[in-house]
């Protein structure tokens, strides 16, 4: 029914997909949880209410990207879990303990609602951290070694600051008032975290890397990858100008830092999927000799062309719902 | 200690603490459905309390389902890398439908459930509860479909060792999945039941005497009462199933070690393995024949049959399957006689005429379901063991190679987030209880009214 080459290749995309579909939506709730330590209880109080019905939907893109990889790959799964055991389970465990505080906080007695805060914290610093971490190991090939682990530690601040500011940029987004400035404020510092941890991670990549080396730094490659950083680098500078500007007195232009985060970090993925490509586990193994039998990726493929749209339509219409500023979470 | 016994400690502590959850979700939600109709249609507000204080309960268990099956679905990965190289042809779609049918339905109008009310017309919020109600039932139902394929596998064939799904029909509809399937879910229904009865119990104890108390007692009471026989005689059914399919399951769940006629139930006794007998044994004569054979003189096959020519052992390990298995039957039927002793009560003297012992007992058992949940999942378990698919992927060839430390050290971080949750989990649950009998007091520092 399906072309049997072609599988693997739409696998490899609609996972990619996920992965950015995950790092997007998650990355803002989990970057308001990173900022919480900047904040007073009522400012929490607001920045969980902007994430409240959104924060399970976006978790379960990380479901699907895992799934995914799990059931389109199984035998680059095993690899690349196997590796990353220890950081898997850090993240799991902040997974945890962000997704629990979020209920726990507001029916906890109230003298609890401080530590339970602590928890949504470090939990989602956590999974920040160790996802970043993740990518690092991926990227040096799941090598551990003294080298390895250094460019992962990198890469693990940089995800993190990254998080910040598109959380940063959501509160903005969200809300108003002394909040939305403080938010300004936030987003302000955090940028230079992300001109940063990108231009690090950019310039380690290829020096860890032969092979990512050849792919940017030959002709005609990296004339074709130019429009990447440069995009970047005007984007950073329009981030820039507006923060300058923002809040404005009627509110236009506060989606602005948001946005601008989500194409920065489309941006850096797709940088990176192309760095990758055809290798699902680095320099290993192809998408084509993982992939699974093609009987089963048709039946799995047919049922996501008809799903995803639906899923996608109703993940809009919750955005619909809850549009405009955060208020008070309330079930009636 | 070896990475394949740690790997499925840590696989079963994950899953165990993964099911208290859904457990109480799926049924949960059809219930809440159930109070939001009822108010819809009665207007009365008794139906609204009860609706507003068990959604709370539901967010809170759901966000704990949620995160724990997470960690799930990266255990296949992590821990038994095997399993999906073999059986991933079946066991991937499966999971993948489970994710794009039921997950995203769950999470997206879950949202909408909780925090929408006042945004949304109140058809949309009662057809959102519904399908958040029906997702979590859709994720059942494919998750056991999975995990009854592995008990029962059908409609595959192999090739080079590795399976390839040929009939996608008999891979879902494989023969222990409708059993599996009602079981649990009835098993959910009577959770949710002891739960809402005994904290309303509690409640009630405690001079919350308020309508929508008393009509969650009863609520609760029948509920379980309803339930009870059912689940009594889709157990028996699904054991006539297991006999056919996993024979060495059922006998060691009998604690049965020859195969013969007029084998008694045994009510106690302490199956030793070493010298292969029971000690202590406590019977009534043939019934354990009457159950699987209908018929005294029954033979059924007993666990000497599963030792192979070399002696090596076939057949699960017996001790665990015999207890747990006793364990829910036990608190079965325990459940029976206390739902239909409360209905009886309630009918005869009302919820007031209570007694209480009566509702004392009820509060004790809250969580009675979580019990039997537990305690059948090891009997279906452990019974499949050394399989993981029968027949086809014993959990030895499935198991990763990690370093065993690695699999210590994250077992024991495991364990200990999962005790302090579910101690914060039943303390919150209580506390809310508490608050609830309480007079609403007027929000004096609006800023310490947590939002919810
Ligand atoms: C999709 C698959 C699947 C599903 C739905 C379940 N299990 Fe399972 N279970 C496994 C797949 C599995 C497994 C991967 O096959 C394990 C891991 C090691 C093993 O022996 O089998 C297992 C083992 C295993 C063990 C350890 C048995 C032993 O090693 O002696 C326990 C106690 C449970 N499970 C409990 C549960 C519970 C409480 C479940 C309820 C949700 C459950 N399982 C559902
Ligand atoms: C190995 C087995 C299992 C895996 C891998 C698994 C995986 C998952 C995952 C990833 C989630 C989170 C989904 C989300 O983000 O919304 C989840 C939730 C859920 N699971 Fe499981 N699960 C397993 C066993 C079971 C079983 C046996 C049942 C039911 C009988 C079940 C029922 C549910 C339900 C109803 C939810 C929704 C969340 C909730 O209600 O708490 N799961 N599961
Ligand atoms: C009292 C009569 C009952 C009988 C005769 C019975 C019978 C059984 C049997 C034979 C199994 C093993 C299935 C297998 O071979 O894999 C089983 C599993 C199970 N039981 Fe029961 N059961 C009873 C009561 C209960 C109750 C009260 C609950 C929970 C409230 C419960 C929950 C479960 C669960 C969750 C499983 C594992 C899932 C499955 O395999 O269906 N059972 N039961």
């Amino acid at each position: 029914m399906f072309h049997p080459e072609a599988l693997p290749l739409i696998f490899a995309a609609l996972m990619g997909a996920s992965i950015l579909l995950y790092v997007v939506l998650d990355g803002f709730d989990l970057g308001v949880g990173l900022l919480f330590p900047f904040t007073t209880e009522a400012e929490r109080d607001r920045m969980i209410a902007s994430i409240g019905p959104f924060w399970d939907a976006n978790e379960t893109w990380l479901v699907l990207a895992i799934g995914l990889l799990l059931v389109a790959f199984p035998t680059a799964h095993g690899t690349i879990l196997t590796a990353l055991y220890l950081p898997v389970a850090v993240m799991l465990i902040g997974l945890i303990l962000r997704g629990v505080a979020f209920e726990f906080r507001a029916k906890a007695p109230i003298p609890h609602k401080k530590p339970w805060d602590i928890a949504f914290w470090a939990g989602s610093l956590m999974t920040a951290l160790s996802q970043g971490f993740m990518l690092g190991i991926y990227i040096m090939g799941l090598q551990w070694s003294l080298a390895t682990v250094a460019f992962a530690t990198l890469t693990a601040g940089a995800l993190a600051v990254a998080y910040s500011f598109i959380g940063a940029g959501w509160v903005i987004f969200k809300t108003d008032g002394a909040l939305q400035l403080k938010a300004v404020h936030w987003a302000k510092g955090g940028i230079w975290g992300v001109v940063l941890g990108m231009g690090a991670v950019s310039a380690a990549t290829p020096l860890a890397s032969p092979r990512i080396f050849d792919k940017w730094f030959t002709l005609p490659e990296v004339v074709a990858l130019a429009p990447l950083p440069l995009m970047s680098a005007l984007l950073v500078a329009l981030l820039w100008l507006s923060l300058r500007r923002l809040p404005t007195r009627d509110d236009s232009f506060a989606w602005f830092p948001f946005v601008g985060a989500v194409v920065l970090m489309i941006l850096g993925f797709f940088g990176m999927a192309y760095s990758f490509y055809p290798y699902i586990v680095p320099e290993k193994m192809t998408i084509w000799q993982a992939a699974a039998a093609t009987e089963s990726l048709s039946i799995i493929l047919v049922g996501t062309l008809v799903v995803l749209p639906v899923i996608l339509g109703y993940t809009v219409l919750a955005y619909v719902i809850f549009r405009g500023k955060a208020t008070k979470l309330s079930y009636d | 200690m070896d990475i394949l016994l740690l790997s499925r400690i840590q696989f079963a502590a994950n899953i165990s603490f993964h099911i208290l959850f859904p457990t109480i979700t799926i049924a949960l939600g059809w219930v809440l459905l159930f109070f939001k109709l009822r108010f819809n249609r009665t207007q009365d507000r008794k139906w609204m309390d009860l609706y507003l204080f068990w959604v709370k309960v539901f967010a809170l268990s759901f966000a704990l389902g949620v995160v724990s099956g997470i960690t799930m679905s990266f255990q296949f990965g992590t821990n038994w890398p095997g399993f999906m190289e073999v059986v991933g042809n079946v066991a991937g779609p499966l999971l993948a439908y489970e994710v794009l049918t039921a997950f995203f339905l769950e999470a997206v109008f879950l949202g909408i459930m909780l925090f929408g009310a006042s945004r949304v017309p109140g058809w949309l919020h009662t057809l959102a509860t519904f399908l958040v109600a029906f997702g979590t039932t859709m994720s059942a139902f494919w998750i056991l479909v999975l995990n009854s394929w592995m008990h029962t596998p059908a409609g595959h064939e192999l090739r080079d060792g590795v399976v390839y799904a040929a009939d996608w029909w008999a891979i879902i509809f494989n023969p222990s999945m409708p059993y599996r399937l009602v079981h649990m879910l009835l098993a959910s229904g009577l959770t949710v039941a002891f739960l809402i009865a005994g904290l309303s119990a509690w409640r009630w104890l405690r001079q919350d005497r308020t309508p929508a108390v008393a009509t969650g007692l009863r609520f609760g009471l029948t509920l379980g009462a309803l339930l009870i026989p059912l689940q009594i005689l889709a157990g028996d059914m699904h054991g006539l199933n297991t006999l056919e399919h996993q024979p060495a399951k059922v006998a060691a769940m009998e604690g049965n070690w020859e195969t013969r006629g007029n084998v008694p139930l045994l009510l106690f006794a302490l199956p030793d393995e070493a010298a292969r007998e029971n000690r202590f044994e406590i019977g009534i004569p043939s019934i354990a024949s009457v159950i699987l054979k209908h018929d005294p003189a029954g033979v059924v096959p007993g666990l000497n049959d599963f030792v192979a020519e070399d002696g090596s052992v076939l057949h699960p390990p017996v001790s665990a399957v015999f207890w747990s298995f006793r364990i829910m039957v036990g608190i079965g039927m325990l459940m029976l006689v206390v739902s239909w002793g409360g209905v009886w009560l309630i009918r005869r003297r009302g919820v007031e005429g209570l007694p209480r012992p009566a509702l004392w007992g009820l509060a004790g058992m809250s969580f009675a379901g979580w019990g039997a949940t537990l305690a059948g999942w090891y009997t279906t378990e452990i019974g499949r063991q050394p399989w993981l698919v029968h027949g086809v992927l014993t959990v030895k060839e499935a198991v990763g190679d990690v370093a065993a430390g690695m699999v210590l050290s994250t077992l024991i971080a495991y364990l200990v987030v999962y005790a302090l949750l579910i101690a914060a989990y039943l303390g919150v649950l209580f506390h809310l209880a508490a608050k609830a009998g309480q007079p609403a007091k007027p929000a004096l520092q609006p800023s310490l009214q947590p939002a919810e």
